[in-house]
């Protein structure tokens, strides 16, 4: 990491460097699988691997130290489409793409897909709708847009909140998977787990902002790939012989089939939109694409995920790296149901049906880890039945070696990687909200006269706090990982993506109809995902409130078209904001809109 | 460049370019909700041990994602060098 010596030697050796990263992380896993076998304790092999990484992230985000705006807020613009990509997708896959899906996949079958789906297909909305006009915008953050095409500080201030809102969830329930992780790994309580994640969190983003952020979830994402398709393809290969698990999972699903009749599940893995009795299900029908609707065009929304693309150094690039973003993405979200079918073949075959006494040393491990895995012996014949045996999801991945009986090391392995996972997205979250508040509320807003220096240890500061407010909700445990992320997905994208999508494509908005609209959309969501969360309201039409997004989001549409049709049409200036936004070249006129 | 385009060209340039976008919205549909509305009807299928709607689903569907995103850069950038509107 040679950014002293100037950017040109160290973006012109990126291969390289990155190359020589893996190849290095590579073996480190090597050295301690062999360290392992010579008989080193898996607390040790556990706390090697949990600070090793922690310990090279903290390096990059000191190294990549900055004091420049443009440097802060969006990396330069110099990433290029490919790493850009990279850092998206490490970026994007959380604790919950990570940790929770295949394991949620596991308990729901083909219902679950409705995950791998909505969180996939949403790029294609990101790269044709958003992201390549948001570059060409070319300002720091997602309300900035707002500001801008809306005239004002309504707008900006309305998509800040909404930003808050639905990030502020996300971290929620990352700080809640670096929980997870960093106890059972270093075996700590979870409380102060999370507080030694933290620590992780912010050594990466605070000195370095965008730029320390991108250069760390390059590197997080190698080591997050590398970690999901070990256990898989270790597991393909020794079952089938052939070291492609999307491949041969196929043959697991038709084993998992047989043994569904064995055991007696109702519930088949691959049939879809059944119900807990195994049949078609109206509810399960609707939910699933409730779901999918709502996580695509969360995705779209997500303003740590759209800035991303303001990083990159041209409108080409940005939409060429939306096709990377998607492809480093899909490389663990194809993987992903192979995971799932894996373990619940490990499970069916060699856990249920053996005696409880006799049950590997795995179980009692993961058993003290806050309720996440309980076994009773409801018959008390000292043999597990299939109903004794309850996991949660979000153990799923992270018990899956040992589930195996793998070496220690690829449990190790597993760990760093969710840790880069959620600490990843967690960095990029905090870095939304933080720009959000420090250059969209304080300085746009309060002090435009700021210093550059003032309005950057102002960023700082309210990075510092947002994460120990975030660590501390988390601490509280206030639902699932996945349950959580869906919800800010929904949020996200109830307020922000009608005014985004229709500010670019539809000249006709007005700011009237777009603030309207982000109120609606967004106040509907919020109302039905709060009553229906705390104050137990009847669901509407059976839609459960990971999908509270179904209801705002066709308001926002109707509320904003509506409204803009009734109030006077954008200025000409305000026009020409938007055809100059709308091409790659030329200059952006944005002087005479704001 | 960009600053001295006819109004003309500028309208061919958003209506080729609303073109592609409503073609590739099309196709997302189809991919995102179109094929797996058939979901129970294609699971009947079995190939390689796939039921086929729970493979469309799993993994079909994501492939066709990532083709689409990179179409979708290739395609708009052609139609920006046509209209002489593309960057450097």
């Amino acid at each position: 990491m040679a950014y002293e010596v100037g950017k040109g030697g160290f973006l012109a050796n990126l291969g390289k460097i990155y190359g020589g990263y893996a190849g290095g992380f590579i073996g480190f896993t090597i050295v301690l699988a062999i360290l392992e076998q010579m008989g080193v304790s898996n607390q040790f092999i556990g706390y090697a691997f949990v600070f090793l990484t922690i310990g090279v992230y903290a390096y990059i985000g000191i190294l990549s130290r900055t004091m420049d705006v443009s440097e802060y807020y969006v990396a330069g613009r110099v990433v290029p489409a490919f790493y850009n990509g990279m850092a998206t997708g490490a970026d994007w896959m959380s604790a919950a793409s990570f940790i929770s899906m295949a394991g949620g996949l596991y308990l729901a079958g083909y219902n679950g897909l409705g995950y791998v789906l909505g969180w996939t297909g949403g790029y294609v909305l990101v790269g044709v709708l958003l992201a390549p006009y948001l570059r060409k915008f070319g300002q720091f953050t997602v309300p900035d847009f707002l500001g801008t095409r809306y005239e004002g500080n309504t707008a900006r201030a309305l998509g800040v909140v909404v930003l808050f809102c639905a990030s502020f969830t996300y971290i929620v329930s990352q700080c809640f998977g670096i929980g997870i992780i960093t106890s059972r790994f270093l075996g700590i309580p979870f409380e102060i787990a999370i507080f030694v994640g933290l620590i992780g969190i912010l050594v990466c983003s605070m000195l370095g902002g965008m730029r320390a952020v991108t250069w760390t979830q390059v590197a997080q994402y190698i080591i997050l790939i590398i970690a999901y398709l070990v256990p898989v393809i270790w597991l393909s290969t020794t079952r089938y012989g052939i070291p492609i698990p999307e491949l041969t999972y196929g043959q697991a699903l038709a084993q998992i089939a047989e043994l569904e009749k064995t055991l007696g599940v109702v519930k088949a893995h691959t049939s879809a939109f059944t119900n807990a009795q195994g049949q078609f299900s109206w509810t399960e029908f609707h939910n699933f694409w409730a779901l999918v609707l709502c996580l695509m065009v969360g995705t779209a929304s997500l303003p740590h995920i759209l800035m991303r693309y303001f990083t990159t150094p041209s409108v080409k690039q940005a939409r060429e790296s939306v096709g990377w973003s998607i492809f480093f993405i899909f490389l663990l979200y194809f993987t992903a149901p192979a995971y799932a079918a894996f373990a619940k073949l490990e499970v069916y075959q060699d856990v249920i049906g053996q005696p409880i006494a006799q049950l590997p040393i795995w179980v009692q491990n993961w058993s003290q880890v806050g309720g996440l895995l309980t076994i009773r012996d409801a018959n008390n014949d000292g043999i597990l039945q299939l109903a004794e045996f309850v996991i949660n999801q979000d153990i799923i991945v992270l018990s899956m070696p040992e589930i195996a009986g793998l070496p220690y090391v690829i449990s190790g392995l597993v760990a760093a990687g969710g840790l880069a996972a959620a600490l990843s997205t967690a960095d990029g979250l905090l870095l939304a909200i933080a720009n959000a508040l420090s250059h969209d509320v304080y300085y746009k807003m309060i002090n435009p006269q700021a210093t550059t220096a003032k309005r950057l240890i102002i960023a700082r500061a309210l990075l510092v706090i947002v994460a120990l407010i975030a660590a501390a909700v988390a601490g509280t445990r206030p639902s699932g990982i996945i349950q959580m992320v869906a919800w800010a997905f929904s949020l996200a994208a109830a307020g922000l993506f009608a005014p985004l999508v229709l500010g670019i494509w539809w000249k006709r908005t007005t700011s009237a109809g777009a603030i309207l609209g982000m109120i609606c959309g967004f106040g509907v969501t919020l109302f039905y995902l709060v009553a229906t969360r705390y104050f137990d309201m009847p669901l509407w039409f059976g839609i459960r409130n990971i999908s509270s997004a179904v209801f705002g989001l066709p308001v926002a549409f109707i509320v904003t078209w509506a409204v803009s049709l009734v109030t006077t049409p954008p200025s000409k200036e305000m026009q020409d904001f938007v055809d100059s936004i709308r091409v790659p070249s030329g200059a952006v006129k944005a002087e005479a809109a704001h | 460049m960009a600053d001295n385009m006819t109004p003309e060209k500028r309208e061919q340039h958003w209506a080729k370019t609303s073109n592609l976008m409503r073609t590739l919205m099309f196709l997302w549909f189809i991919f995102s909700f179109g094929v797996h509305l058939f979901a129970v009807q294609l699971n009947s299928v079995t190939i390689l041990g796939f039921p086929m709607g729970y493979y469309m689903a799993a993994q079909g569907s994501l492939i066709a994602f990532v083709v689409l995103c990179f179409w979708n850069a290739s395609a708009q950038n052609k139609i920006d060098e046509e209209f002489g509107v593309a960057e450097e």
